[in-house]
């Protein structure tokens, strides 16, 4: 991976801190090429790693990515799916068999010829498979070397418990799109403990890490021990902790974690992604030297 | 280990089955639901026990607690009965379809001396708390005016047809979203005695309204405004705000800020003269498992800790949502005018 992938959020009025913020983005990137535009000065900066939600607008960015094919030869994108808002205001809508059925590509009756719901009540899996097909449709042709599972629904699992779900996914996305899953979580330590007890080793989990202990669920204290001592693959996310810290003592905390692989961020203008990046450069390069 | 069980699995249930499987002083021994798609999952892929009985369920399992989340009309038998058999019950807003049955289940509660809560899970974010406590502290003076808000996307076309699209079954925006926002002004700002000038709008729904627009008249005189759409697809995901005006300035609070506005500073706030912003990085709530939101598993983690330590919940009590399902009825008569 690299060290720096670029997220989405600012694309789709995500902003932890603010709503009135998170607005302004959504008029500012109204239109796809607004998105586009800043993709391409990342590229020009040296990033080429775009981790994205299967929010419907990615879709056209990825009819973007597939007509040019010379600009985007190194560009990879990273899924994250899936994009969780789309089915819960369906399921408070719909139910939750409501929801599969607007969702599962096809006439779900279609989609499993003999026994429709009665079938999928005993084939879960199946299910998880056909909703991760569809997820990853938009994305046919485009490099995807790691596909990522939200938070909202790793977080709800592992409280669930359903660890096998997690093994299912894992050999599902190794063996049909030949990439590594990874996780994204809001409880890093109690998930690397989940994936490991059913013979999942050194998974790609990426979590909020920064200075002050924000969203990083049991406390700062217990995330470190587990950066310091556990075998994964960490990618730090919410460094700044929602805009909370500056970016130069944020990214001096991450500096101190020599096993964090990569920073996940978002930014809206060339000079700030510019600066991140650099910053996000200096820092994890600095630890081959102390380490 | 305290038991728990979870009756109703549909969003809300099953955020809560995640929380209280979670919680490191919980065993969550059961689950109920007439959904044999989501039972099937729990069967397949949990060692939790499975229910299509709530009373069945409580009398085998006697759990300490039952989470119920299950479309409303139901909340009152299971209620009920969850406290007959001295269970502690938290319980999704809103509490019941009328006041009446509210003021039995809160009797019944008190009478039993068992701990008694509502998922309006607003007061378990920190800006909102300390929206409460300025207020408290009187740094906006005499109060003049509010506004309490919430917007969202969840009906933005015309179709579909569930329990939440029947009024009789306490489905709408009214029960949904906007008893959130009463519940809101009523605990933060004080309790609405007198209701004017409501609208009920169908935007999209047939049957039921996506919109409650209202003018709510508080004990002791303030006055204010009640604006809610569900149908409001310009924002990604239900937004709700609370805006209190007084003689020395004004506050506007969401989950995310509190923006203070003020004429004259508030030396022991420390708060200055014109604008502060505070983000909810400083007042959120420290949880060991996030699912969502920090308030979904603070509101759990307290109520769990009242169920271990025998004392009578002050956040969310039957008795606050019984007066917010009050409000509800207020609000509905208002509209035949």
């Amino acid at each position: 991976m690299e060290k720096v992938l670029f997220g989405d959020n600012q694309f789709f009025a995500v902003n932890h801190l603010s709503d009135e913020k998170s607005r302004a983005q959504s008029i500012r990137f109204k239109d796809d090429s607004s998105i586009i535009r800043v993709l391409d000065q990342t590229i020009s900066l040296g990033i080429n790693t775009f981790m994205c939600t299967t929010h419907d607008r990615i879709a056209n960015i990825c009819d973007h990515i597939r007509n040019n094919p010379e600009t985007y030869k190194d560009y990879k994108i990273y899924p994250c799916m899936p994009y969780a808002h789309k089915y819960a205001n369906a399921v408070t809508e719909l139910g939750i068999v409501g929801t599969i059925k607007q969702y599962v590509p096809g006439n779900i009756f279609g989609t499993f010829a003999k026994g429709g719901l009665a079938y999928l009540n005993k084939d879960f899996i199946k299910l998880m498979e056909l909703l991760v097909d569809a997820e990853m449709k938009m994305f046919a042709g485009i490099s995807t070397p790691v596909i990522f599972i939200q938070n909202v629904l790793v977080d709800l699992i592992l409280g669930l418990k359903m660890y096998d779900v997690f093994a299912a996914y894992d050999s599902y996305i190794r063996k049909k799109y030949n990439s590594e899953p990874g996780y994204i979580t809001m409880n890093m330590p109690a998930l690397l403990d989940a994936l490991n007890s059913v013979g999942i080793e050194n998974p790609i989990i990426c979590s909020s890490i920064n200075k002050i202990g924000f969203r990083m669920s049991g406390g700062k204290e217990i995330y470190e021990k587990y950066l310091n001592e556990k075998e994964f693959r960490p990618i730090a996310m919410q460094v700044l902790a929602a805009g909370a810290l500056r970016p130069k003592e944020a990214m001096e905390y991450i500096g101190q974690f020599p096993k964090i692989e990569s920073v996940l961020f978002g930014a809206s203008t060339k000079a700030h992604i510019e600066e991140t990046k650099n910053l996000i450069e200096i820092n994890l390069e600095k630890r081959i030297f102390y380490s | 280990m305290i038991k728990g069980a979870i009756t109703g699995l549909g969003k809300m249930g099953l955020s809560h089955a995640a929380i209280v499987g979670a919680h490191p002083k919980v065993d969550m021994v059961a689950v109920c639901d007439t959904s044999s798609l989501v039972l099937n999952a729990f069967n397949k892929f949990s060692k939790v026990k499975t229910y299509t009985d709530h009373q069945k369920m409580i009398d085998v399992e006697k759990p300490d607690f039952v989470v119920i989340a299950t479309p409303t009309k139901f909340h009152f038998p299971m209620v009920k009965y969850a406290l007959d058999n001295g269970v502690h019950v938290f319980c999704e807003k809103p509490f019941t379809l009328t006041a009446e049955e509210g003021k039995e289940l809160t009797d019944l509660a008190v009478k039993n001396s068992l701990v008694n809560q509502i998922g309006f899970h607003n007061h378990f974010i920190g800006t909102f708390r300390e929206l409460k406590r300025l207020l408290q502290e009187d740094v906006l003076g005499e109060l003049v005016h509010f506004s309490g808000e919430a917007y969202g996307p969840v009906v933005t076309k015309e179709k579909g047809s569930t329990w939440r699209s029947n009024s009789a079954e306490g489905g709408g925006c009214l029960y949904d979203y906007a008893s959130h926002v009463i519940n809101l002004i009523q605990e933060i700002i004080g309790r609405p005695e007198k209701i004017q000038g409501t609208l009920l709008k169908s935007i999209y729904s047939k049957g039921v309204e996506d919109a409650v627009f209202s003018l709510l008249k508080l004990k002791g005189g303030v006055s204010g405004t009640l604006l809610v759409n569900w149908s409001d697809e310009t924002y990604r995901k239900m937004s709700t705000s609370i805006t209190v005006q007084g003689k020395n300035g004004k506050i506007v609070c969401d989950a995310t800020e509190i923006k203070i506005y003020l004429k004259k500073a508030v030396p022991s706030e420390n708060l200055e003269k014109g604008w502060t912003i505070k983000y909810i990085t400083d007042f959120a709530i420290p949880v060991d498992f996030y699912l969502r939101g920090e308030e979904y598993s603070a509101q759990i983690d307290y109520f769990v800790d009242c169920v271990e330590q025998s004392r009578q919940s002050e956040y969310n009590s039957f008795e606050q949502a019984m007066y917010t399902d009050s409000v509800i009825e207020m609000i509905l008569e208002d509209a035949k005018k």
